[in-house]
């Protein structure tokens, strides 16, 4: 029997070697933090601070607003210098809270949030999670109270720690699971223990052996734990080639995870909640690997959430070249491409990818030769330059006929292709502007 | 330094494949059958070969030189179609019938309708079913050794009999390139494992055919003649049209479906013509009724999108 897989993906480059066997080291940060109030999907957090306020580390300075919403936690200690519009990695300024960092990072008491485990019910193991702030830390940002409360909670029966790591350059993932088995085992344990009927997964790409045995090593002896090794292929973490490499199971752009009984969170994800529930810590760190042939090291941070991104680049000695011609944050498939290294590092921040040379600007788009690439390689099964061709003429309803709707934007497409066109790039605007549409 | 980092889309990293790459190995896996064709025919083949490339990239430059647009030469298309051009006329053509069918295939065929990807026929079968209507006898005289001469598929349509291991390696009268099907199955095949070309149009154009053929040879009384089935699978240009164009990216099916569809749709055509027509050779007017097909069979294999089967 082959490796648990999926249909289509590509094989990139994977770039690990160069901070894989980084421990990971903190990292405090000497300057401001800066904390977007938006951060998350769904509505922006309300502040809970105003200028002049002093603050600790771990304190709650803004509150969820609604339901789909996070609160958000101060990483230093000092005292709030501002709360104004500041940039963020996606080009946007957006409200954020300024702590002007004291250098001390006098930390609160997090032993008053810790509970016995055998005295809590689930609706306190939530609340904790809740009142933590923990959101989806993979990238999407998703309030993972909200993924932990399904319609149907008796059906939930899997519960998926995504540990694929499949974006090329990433070894925060890989980091902590060698480092921190332990708190990832009962991280998913404390999930699981949620729904009656839920079993748990950890799954791992094959490409990281030595963390497949150790997790193996820590697991043999529970019954309702399995760890998968996955085939290395990206995207194998994408959430829904996972759950069906894992499971079977099949479920579109318009249906959610808890829909075919599963619930997927990252590495960093599992981690946070053991942090919440066990030792009352709310998030406010995580791990972010700084990579790339552009920079003097790499390295694998823990981090404070709203540190400079600059910072980090900094710590590891700068540049070896004048200046790189590409900052990615994030993988390369599906990271933002910067256009300032002065913004803050946010909750779903993985790494900094700093490239000396940019292959997408040396390569230019010619025509379309209908080599079939594109749909060989779609995990959405899609014909991608038949999208990007209806989307080029405008025409949206063919798009969506073709189901264009279906495309995850994981850029395997525009990778593979030999005329290099951005067919991912074309295909993600019209997803928007179809969107645009329905809400109007 | 900040203004120098550059922005775009995700994804920022790209294959190294490329589509010059792409047009440079199918040209290599070209090569050998070439070859074979020039050291079989002798130096006026090598000329007309020669001819074929050097005008479909000198119209391809000419044409978008007048019309202000790019030039694309450096694709290499256009020294691929010209080399498919070369292979697919007989070896003692006159040099003027490369120079029209090189205008043919590039001017009328491929840079009228849009340039490379735009095409609905494959440009050098294009330009050969053109030259064929058009200079019939010159496109149809086939000589070997100095000695005019019929092909073995004429010579079986006759009701005679063929050297079959001679057509297997080539020494026997056709198109400078079609005749070693020896060399067009392993460039075929390195082209597969490459993964520049999928399987299933070659094989089940193949497959459909011989199956065809079989069937024919046993209810039309000759029994189970594997010889015949053979110097029907190597005669002709059956390896350089299944291997070579009928897998032309621009004129197939991109869906794998419809890959398979287009595929018995060849064989069965190029059956019915062989077997039933008037010429011996039917592969490249099958091939070319395919490609006029394909966005209707693209139309009907459009794959199910991951997640949606179950939907009407």
């Amino acid at each position: 029997m082959g490796l648990l897989t999926f249909s289509g993906g590509i094989h990139p480059y994977d770039g690990k070697d160069l901070s894989k066997d980084k421990e990971i080291r903190d990292y405090l940060p000497k300057g401001d933090c800066v904390y977007p109030l938006s951060q998350h999907i769904g509505a922006p957090a309300v502040p809970l601070v105003k200028k002049g306020d002093p603050v600790l580390v771990g304190q709650k300075i803004a509150e969820a607003a609604g339901f789909v919403s996070a609160n958000i936690h101060s990483g230093v200690s000092g005292k709030v210098k501002a709360i104004e519009p500041r940039l963020t990695v996606g080009g946007t300024r957006v409200n954020s809270i300024v702590i002007e960092n004291d250098g001390k990072f006098e930390e609160m008491d997090f032993s008053a949030n810790i509970r016995q485990l055998d005295q809590l019910y689930r609706e306190d193991v939530k609340d904790m999670i809740r009142e933590a702030g923990i959101v989806g830390m993979g990238g999407a940002g998703f309030p993972t109270h909200v993924k932990l409360t399904p319609k149907n909670e008796d059906a939930i029966d899997t519960i998926i720690v995504n540990g694929a790591e499949c974006e090329p350059y990433l070894t925060s993932d890989y980091r902590r699971m060698l480092e921190v088995p332990a708190k990832i085992v009962t991280g998913l344990m404390i999930v699981m223990n949620l729904f009656d009927n839920a079993s748990g997964i950890i799954a791992v790409e094959d490409n990281k052996p030595e963390a497949i045995r150790i997790l193996k090593k820590m697991t043999k002896d529970m019954d309702n734990i399995t760890v998968n090794p996955v085939k290395t292929k990206y995207p194998q973490g994408a959430e829904r080639q996972l759950i069906y490499a894992n499971t079977g199971r099949k479920l579109n752009s318009s249906m959610l995870p808890a829909d075919v009984g599963c619930i997927v969170h990252n590495i960093d994800t599992i981690v946070a909640i053991y942090n919440a529930v066990i030792e009352g810590r709310p998030l406010f760190e995580r791990i972010v690997t700084v990579t790339g042939d552009a920079v003097k090291d790499t390295a694998n941070f823990r981090v404070r959430v709203g540190t400079n991104a600059r910072e980090l680049i900094d710590a590891v000695g700068g540049f070896v070249v004048e200046a790189p011609e590409k900052i990615i944050f994030g993988g390369p498939m599906m990271g933002k491409a910067m256009f300032s290294l002065d913004v803050p590092l946010v909750k779903g921040s993985s790494a900094l990818l700093c490239m000396k040379k940019d292959p997408v600007a040396r390569s230019k788009p010619s025509n379309c030769i209908r080599c079939g690439r594109c749909a060989e390689v779609c995990p959405g099964k899609v014909l991608p330059y038949k999208l990007a061709e209806l989307a080029n003429k405008g025409d949206l309803e063919g798009f969506v006929r073709m189901e264009g709707m279906e495309c995850c934007e994981c850029g395997c497409c525009s990778y593979v292709c030999p005329a290099k066109r951005h067919l991912t790039q074309t295909i993600a605007g019209t997803r928007k502007q179809v969107l645009a549409n329905r809400k109007r | 330094m900040e203004q120098t980092m550059k922005i775009s889309s995700s994804p920022h990293i790209r294959d190294r494949e490329t589509t010059q790459g792409i047009m440079k190995q199918v040209i290599a896996a070209l090569l050998p059958a070439a070859i074979f064709g020039i050291y079989n025919f002798g130096a006026h083949a090598a000329l007309v070969l020669i001819v074929s490339i050097v005008c479909c990239i000198g119209f391809e430059a000419l044409f978008q030189r007048l019309l202000g647009r790019d030039l694309t030469i450096g694709d290499l298309s256009a020294a691929l179609t010209g080399l498919l051009l070369g292979m697919n006329l007989p070896p003692e053509v006159p040099f003027w019938i490369p120079v029209i069918g090189s205008f043919f295939a590039i001017v009328v065929v491929k840079q009228l309708f849009g340039g490379l990807g735009q095409n609905f026929m494959n440009p050098a079968l294009g330009a050969r079913a053109f030259l064929l209507i058009s200079f019939t006898g010159r496109m149809t005289s086939f000589s070997y050794d100095a000695v005019t001469t019929a092909t073995p598929l004429a010579v079986m349509k006759a009701g005679d009999k063929v050297d079959v291991k001679a057509m297997f390696f080539g020494t026997i009268p056709g198109t400078i390139g079609e005749t070693c099907a020896v060399a067009l199955v392993l460039g075929g095949v390195f082209l597969i494992v490459r993964g520049i070309v999928n399987y299933r149009i070659p094989v089940y154009y193949i497959g459909t055919f011989a199956l065809l053929v079989m069937l024919y040879a046993i209810f039309s009384g000759r029994g189970f003649d594997i010889s015949f089935l053979m110097a029907h699978l190597f005669g002709g240009g059956l390896m350089l049209g299944a291997f070579f164009m009928a897998t032309d990216y621009v004129t197939s099916p991109v869906t794998p479906a419809g890959r398979i569809v287009f595929g018995v749709f060849l064989g069965a055509l190029t059956f019915v013509f062989r077997i039933f027509g008037a010429s011996a050779e039917g592969v490249s007017y099958a091939i070319i009724l395919g490609n006029l097909l394909v966005p209707l069979i693209e139309r009907v294999t459009v794959p199910k999108a991951f997640g949606r089967e179950e939907r009407k």
